[in-house]
């Protein structure tokens, strides 16, 4: 363990730059989150992440999120276990309806102000799963979207873009 | 002798590839039932149709597949749960997709359906309705007990599903696992979809074993349309099962430490993850790969400097990896955690067919690339580890042993790969036909059954996750276990929820 320990302390870090938010993401969020808001929150943001129905390719690029490359954390951005500790749901899947009613009881759980950040192409409009009777098909018509990140499934870069967009206009840097 | 022998069927389905499929009488099928009941073969796979079933099995000894299917002409058949336990979850499948009644039904409780889509029975086309009734879970009796529910939306980044717990005190006397939270109806989305867009949906199936899907959907459609693939396709589709392999048991392992409190493993198999998932994007122009295993070959060919990519992994994982299983290994905390946790009886995982590293760490000495010998595996050399102490400590050294065969098959594919085709075009206009095919996830055996009408369309496909047969365990392995070790044994299992509720 020590030869493990010794060498992640002589080594450079693996922590790559911060890649520039996402600017699409931002013109979004312009027209979307209330100002007032804003001045609430410091440069920190609480992240609950519910699965409404992927296929768990999206949860996977969340996970990469935490790993030594992207480190999400050095942004004040982290992973609560509960909605109630939240500012921001990250919703992934086509929102099956088997999970319609956990998604409005989890929405209705996290306090104001809050953040609906959608992600994956199912997410969006339900993707390749559309129009099956199990699904709603997109999250904005279960709970109010504020950001959509696309992608089969979104890179973790792609995650952090939109997510560094976020954390830039809740601090009112934009 | 072929599995069909011993059993009295009416006549075997001519379109059917490479595996036989039969239609039988009830005799038939009770016949079948008692061979899967008797131990002589595992059930593969349970499925139905708007008005038959079918069995498909397994002879473990002569790594001979039969299909046998049941015309339910009064939408009944004779039930296979009553007598033989792993089939129970699909059999309550069967009846909510298609409103097939077994007799003899012990459990007909919903499972997929939770009575919010709307309709019931939504594959069977008719419009039947169901009662609605509150969904009962099992009793647990007994002084001072209580329950524990969990999920749906669970504390992590992970899938859902609901966990009900009966506890006395810190122990688990009872799990009951509901499931279905993720159905997206991918089943029904097939139906009618061309080749391609059922091949996209396959990838999605369980996003985490997008290539083996991919792999087994193509297999199949191949089997059924009776093409070979060119070998460099095979090649090339060996290398993408066996990153993604890696990358998940990568993942796996450190998540399991991590559930033991010991972050250290889960930071350095992050790096390792995230490495192998740069070098599958730089190779094939996607992390997870998806969407370049087509039926007839590949739909692109390894980049240029994908090669490099892949031999800088190797060298890495190399350089890295057995320092990790050391630190594994010598961790006393860590292994107070894992070693007799969440124990799994081999009984148990033989008479499940349990595939992956949760059979063979019970003793279940099967595994698809081998044992079934697909193309190309039937050319490469690696062993399959078999542990026999069943508990969370086995299931992370069949992991490790596993990357180790990854690391050397990939090299060996590397070797090995010739120049040529890619992609071998798909003959139209040849009637309708059927293909059965299983391929090896990183989690266990994937199955899928389709069926082809003439112009290369899906009538019906069947995609059966390695995870129906592992749920039902994972209630057994936490029995008498503490709650704080579930996370512990759910993660040593990481059963797929997208994959089992389809």
């Amino acid at each position: 363990m020590r030869k493990t320990l010794l060498e992640s302390l002589t080594h450079g870090s693996l922590t790559e730059p911060a890649p520039a938010p996402d600017e699409s993401a931002l013109a979004e969020l312009a027209t979307k989150v209330d100002r007032a808001a804003q001045a609430r929150l410091g440069r920190s943001l609480a992240i609950r992440e519910v699965d409404a129905g992927s296929c768990n390719g999206c949860e996977l690029e969340i996970h990469a999120l935490s790993n030594a490359f992207y480190d999400i954390e050095r942004f004040g951005l982290r992973f609560v276990a509960s909605p109630r500790h939240a500012d921001v749901l990250l919703v992934t899947g086509p929102v099956t309806k088997n999970m319609r009613q956990a998604l409005e009881r989890t929405y209705n759980a996290t306090p104001d102000p809050k953040w609906v950040v959608a992600v994956g192409g199912c997410a969006i409009d339900g993707g390749i799963f559309r129009g099956s009777y199990a699904c709603v098909g997109g999250v904005s018509e279960t709970v109010p979207v504020d950001l959509h990140i696309k992608g089969c499934p979104p890179s973790p870069t792609d995650l952090l873009k939109g997510l560094l967009a976020l954390l830039e206009h809740v601090s009112g840097k934009r | 002798m072929g599995i069909l022998d011993s059993i009295p069927h009416v006549n075997a389905v001519s379109s059917h590839r490479p595996w036989p499929r039969a239609v039988v009488t009830e005799a038939g099928w009770q016949a079948a039932i008692d061979r899967l009941v008797g131990g002589g073969l595992t059930l593969l796979g349970f499925w139905g149709e708007p008005a038959a079933v079918h069995l498909a099995m397994l002879d473990g000894g002569s790594a001979e597949i039969a299909v046998v299917t049941y015309a339910c002409t009064a939408g009944t058949f004779p039930s296979v749960a009553s007598s033989h336990p792993p089939a129970l979850r699909l059999e309550r499948t069967i009846h909510d997709l298609f409103g097939l009644v077994p007799t003899v039904a012990g459990d007909l409780r919903p499972w997929l359906d939770h009575y919010v889509w709307g309709k019931s029975y939504p594959l069977s086309g008719r419009n039947a309705s169901r009662d609605v009734q509150p969904y009962q879970f099992l009793p647990a009796e007994g002084e001072a007990l209580h329950q524990v529910a969990v999920g749906p939306v669970h504390a992590g980044i992970i899938e859902p599903g609901h966990f009900r717990f009966t506890a006395n005190g810190e122990h688990v006397v009872r799990l009951e696992q509901w499931l279905g939270y993720t159905h997206k109806g991918i089943e029904s989305l097939m139906q009618g979809a061309s080749l391609e867009a059922a091949a996209k949906l396959a990838n999605r199936t369980s996003g985490d074993s997008a290539v083996a899907y991919a792999f087994a959907f193509a297999r199949a459609a191949e089997a059924a349309l009776d093409i070979e693939v060119p070998r460099r396709a095979t090649c090339l589709r060996a290398l993408m099962a066996e990153l993604e392999r890696l990358a998940n048991h990568f993942g796996d392992i450190g998540a399991i430490c991590n559930d033991a409190s010991f972050a250290l493993m889960h930071a350095q198999t992050g790096i390792l993850r995230e490495r192998t998932l740069r070098a599958a994007d730089a190779a094939f122009g996607h992390r997870l790969m998806m969407d370049v295993v087509v039926p007839g070959g590949v739909a692109r060919d390894i980049a240029p400097d994908g090669i490099p990519a892949l031999r800088t992994l190797l060298a890495e994982i190399k350089k890295v990896f057995p320092r990790l299983i050391e630190l594994y290994d010598n961790t006393a905390s860590l292994q107070d955690r894992t070693v007799t946790t969440g124990i799994v009886k081999a009984d148990y995982a033989r008479q499940f067919g349990a595939g992956g590293y949760v059979g063979r760490a019970s003793g279940r000495n099967f595994d698809a690339r081998r044992t079934l010998a697909y193309a190309p595996y039937d050319q490469l050399s690696f062993e399959v580890p078999v542990l026999e102490a069943g508990d969370v400590n086995a299931r992370v050294w069949i992991r490790i042993r596993e990357v180790e065969q990854s690391v050397e098959l990939i090299a060996q594919i590397l070797d090995l790969m010739e120049p040529g085709e890619i992609r071998t075009a798909l003959p139209a206009g040849r009637g309708a036909c059927e293909g059965l095919a299983l391929t090896e996830a990183f989690r266990g055996d994937v199955l899928v059954w389709l069926r082809l009408d003439g112009e290369l369309r899906v009538e019906r496909c069947h995609l059966r996750d390695a995870s129906w047969f592992q749920w039902p365990l994972l209630e057994t392995a936490i029995e008498g276990n503490i709650i704080a070790d579930f996370p512990l044994c759910n993660k040593s299992f990481n059963c797929s929820y997208s994959g089992a509720d389809l």
